[in-house]
């Protein structure tokens, strides 16, 4: 027997012995130990979720860095860094007490003036989202090393929501303050507070993660290591799940159509459960400015004119559910009794008929182009699909290709009649659905604001009013008014909340509990 | 009339008339076989060949494919042929100038061919669909750029072999014009090669135009066969059909106008046709 036999046989008898693959040994009900194996695509430039975030980033850095709170599926805050919080009843002081025996992975311990540097001064510099929540911060003050208080200029609701690891990383104030917090040599180890630190980055292969043996949560994390494989062709990331070769996948790490083939793999669990924090929002947008879409019977008639169930189960394999207007169902503040818009050609061709847009000899009523959005395939065969179903009521779209830079600069100049896009929603309407449709926000050149150039003072009223109400009840009549006028005036029209598969290998516990899913910390995961 | 009883008698150039034939009529009977537009979703998605009233199965969204084939075939045959006429245009003229008047003008035209020889013809027109954007009137175009220089190549060394002739010769004696002796004499003498090499050119300008549908950079307003390839290349694993039937059709079409290219070169070639 040479070495390597028995090296094999030793292994084998591991094996046999403990009974559960990859080595692992159980403790406090849950199992210690295993490697998680997973996707990144593409492969992030950086791993500071603070300086970056680029979905990749946010996805493998919520592994690093973590923040005051956390979000259940509802969007409710649940602790994470912080306790226990409380809220002035004027809506303008919020005062967070942490949990003691936080460290960073250099060994540092975690304090309320890290809380503050990080949120005062670094995300005001390097997080766009971030910036325009905290800039409202008038005063923040650390009475003790395990408290933090805010006081707001005036009242903004959303800040409750806008503290998850995503939006509100803490980074070491030993080690950023004072310094160009882009070019930190200290960004490379990437040092934070979460479960897990960062043992080695093989740019092009994998990123490696090991378990903080500092983590201040009592048995916390349960896996040994994480390895992030960056597989950049879809064929070989589906081929990576059939061999088993990952335990997890996520957002559109599976391409859809091939959703419905792997679905059928026994060693896997699908869910689409852990996106309600951006709650993605699909809708075709029409320029508003250009005849006939300024008239509102016309986007009435588009909304009545797609089947859009149909639409659904064929181009994105049922992955999703029908928006019924601006607010995803995911979202706080989600109001249902709105007018509705079933799939109707009669309905959508009495519209058209009625402002006055009669088909001419050969049937079209107007052309228009419609802006492929070239992000993925299933965009194309949308546009396909919204061609013909348009096409049947008399609305002659003519599609147009571009590569991505292309359709950006176009679709943010203004410079498009119809095209289709997705926005996150970001937990909270304030934050990410009143953006789209607020007078003071179109900005010629910028993507993902008010590029439709819809404009209605109520709205803008309701939506400003309703983001410095300080009770949810106040709020929600705020926004069910604003859903109402909306839905009325359809600015844009709605498709789907798009849903994301995530295969999760079923011996894998607790890989979904919050609303950022995937991105979050997963120092509960475990093999069983 | 003799040139064409030996090209009946051409057993494997008559097999690609007969199929080239049957693709034309294809071609042109689509609107009666398939009335209904084929980007219409007639049937339910993913239904393989012979389910009910689809022949060759429905693609992902539930289009019938044996109409987008029959409508496809419009589209590669029509591409085909104008992009083949615009390069044979471009091509003759640039070849007959510059194989007629020699010299100085030979070496300027030649250089610019060659220009165009360097450039890796499928990446050129990748490019200029690219950035003209892609219409049909734009893809002809590009396909037409960049297939004449064999054209313009094979058309000059016809028209230096001819032009010493004596009855090139006599006609500029008599004072014809140039642009007399080049139509009326020297032409007619040089077209066969020039015909058989742009039968060929048909060929290879439907498989650039499905070429570059596959990669998305075809009129996203046309069915063709490339774009049906291209759509159904990622479901390739759960649906053949899709992908399997439109890359018969190109197959078969390129194959037919190379065999008809091959006998219309056996029998317009004097020296192979005599041997008969």
């Amino acid at each position: 027997m040479n070495r390597r036999e028995f090296a094999k046989l030793l292994g084998l008898s591991a094996t046999a012995l403990s009974g559960v693959p990859l080595g692992i040994a159980r403790a406090t009900g849950q199992t210690r130990g295993g490697t998680l194996n997973t996707i990144i695509q593409p492969e992030p430039p950086i791993l500071v979720t603070a300086i970056n975030q680029q979905q990749p980033t946010l996805t493998v850095g919520g592994k690093l860095y973590e923040s005051l709170l956390r979000y259940d599926f509802d969007l409710k805050p649940i602790p994470g860094l912080a306790k226990s919080w409380e809220v002035s009843p004027d809506g303008l002081t919020y005062t967070f007490k942490l949990f003691p025996n936080i460290t960073f992975h250099d060994g540092k311990p975690l304090t309320s003036e890290d809380v503050i540097f990080t949120m005062t001064k670094v995300l005001m510099e390097t997080h766009a989202r971030g910036r325009v929540t905290f800039a409202r911060i008038a005063k923040a003050e650390a009475p003790d090393p395990l408290t933090v208080i805010f006081t707001l200029k005036s009242p903004f609701a959303p800040f409750l929501t806008s503290l998850d690891c995503t939006t509100a990383p803490i980074l070491p104030k030993h080690i950023y303050e004072g310094t160009d917090y882009r070019k930190n040599p200290a960004n490379a180890q990437a040092i934070g507070c979460g479960p897990f630190k960062l043992k080695e980055w093989v740019k092009g292969s994998h990123i490696h993660f090991v378990r903080h043996e500092g983590y201040h949560r009592p048995g916390e994390p349960y896996l040994d290591e994480i390895i992030y494989r960056a597989i950049p062709d879809g064929a070989s990331r589906t081929v990576a799940v059939e061999q088993g070769k990952v335990q997890l996948t996520q957002w559109g790490d599976i391409e859809f159509f091939e959703v419905p083939r792997l679905s059928k793999l026994p060693n896997y669990e699908v869910s689409t459960k852990g996106y309600e924090f951006f709650a993605p929002h699909q809708w075709i947008e029409l320029n508003n400015r250009i005849k006939p879409m300024d008239d509102k019977r016309f986007r009435q008639a588009v909304m009545h004119a797609i089947d859009r169930k149909a639409m659904l189960q064929r181009i994105y394999f049922g992955l999703g559910k029908l928006a019924t207007g601006p607010i995803s169902s995911k979202t706080r503040f989600y109001d249902k009794n709105v007018k509705t818009y079933d799939y109707s050609v009669d309905k959508a061709k009495a519209l058209l008929d009625e402002m006055g847009l009669k088909p001419g000899p050969d049937g079209k009523r107007v052309t228009l182009r419609y802006l492929i959005s070239p992000v993925s395939e299933a965009n194309t065969r949308a546009a396909e699909f919204l061609r013909q179903s348009l096409g049947r009521v008399g609305i002659d779209l003519q599609l147009q290709t571009t590569d991505i830079a292309g359709w950006a600069q176009k679709f943010a100049d203004w410079d498009y009649d119809m095209t289709a896009n997705l926005v996150y929603q970001f937990g909270d309407p304030a934050l990410g659905v009143a953006r789209t449709y607020i007078s003071s926000n179109i900005k010629k050149g910028i993507l993902f604001s008010n590029t439709a150039g819809y404009s209605n003072p109520e709205v803008d009223r309701l939506f400003e009013e309703a983001a410095v109400a300080t009770s949810d009840d106040k709020r929600q009549e705020l926004y069910s008014q604003v859903q109402r006028i909306l839905v009325e005036d359809v600015p844009v029209v709605w498709t789907f909340e798009q849903d994301y598969p995530n295969f999760i290998d079923k011996r894998l516990k607790n890989v979904l509990s919050t609303a950022i899913g995937v991105h979050e910390t997963f120092g509960a995961v475990s093999f069983g | 009339m003799s040139t064409l009883k030996s090209f009946l008698r051409h057993p494997t150039g008559m097999i690609g008339l007969i199929v080239l034939l049957a693709v034309v009529l294809l071609a042109v009977t689509a609107p009666w076989l398939f009335p209904d537009d084929p980007w219409d979703m007639v049937g339910a998605p993913f239904q393989p060949p012979f389910s009910e009233g689809l022949w060759l199965g429905s693609d992902m969204l539930g289009r019938d494919v044996a109409a987008g084939i029959a409508h496809g075939a419009r589209i590669s045959l029509i591409i085909g042929v104008i992009s083949t006429l615009t390069s044979l245009v471009i091509g003759v003229t640039i070849g007959a100038t510059a194989g007629y008047f020699g010299g100085k003008v030979d070496e300027v035209m030649m250089r610019i061919t060659e220009l165009f020889q360097t450039i890796p013809g499928f990446i050129l027109a990748i490019l200029l669909v690219a950035t003209i954007g892609p219409k049909i009137s734009n893809i002809i175009f590009a396909i037409g750029i960049v297939s004449w220089p064999p054209l313009a190549r094979l058309t000059r060394a016809e028209f230096m072999r001819l032009r010493g002739r004596e009855f090139v010769q006599a006609a500029v004696c008599q004072g014809q014009r140039p642009l007399t002796v080049v139509l009326r004499r020297i032409l007619p003498n040089a077209i066969s090669p020039i015909i058989v090499t742009g039968s060929l050119a048909v060929a290879s300008a439907i498989l650039i135009e499905s070429a570059l549908s596959f990669m998305g950079l075809g009129d996203p307003n046309l069915m063709s066969w490339g774009f049906m390839i291209g759509a159904a290349r990622t479901v390739i694993r759960q649906a053949w059909w899709m992908s399997v039937f439109p890359g018969l059709a190109i197959l078969l079409t390129v194959l037919a106008i190379n065999l008809v290219g091959e006998g219309l070169n056996d029998t317009l070639n004097p020296r192979i046709s005599r041997k008969r």
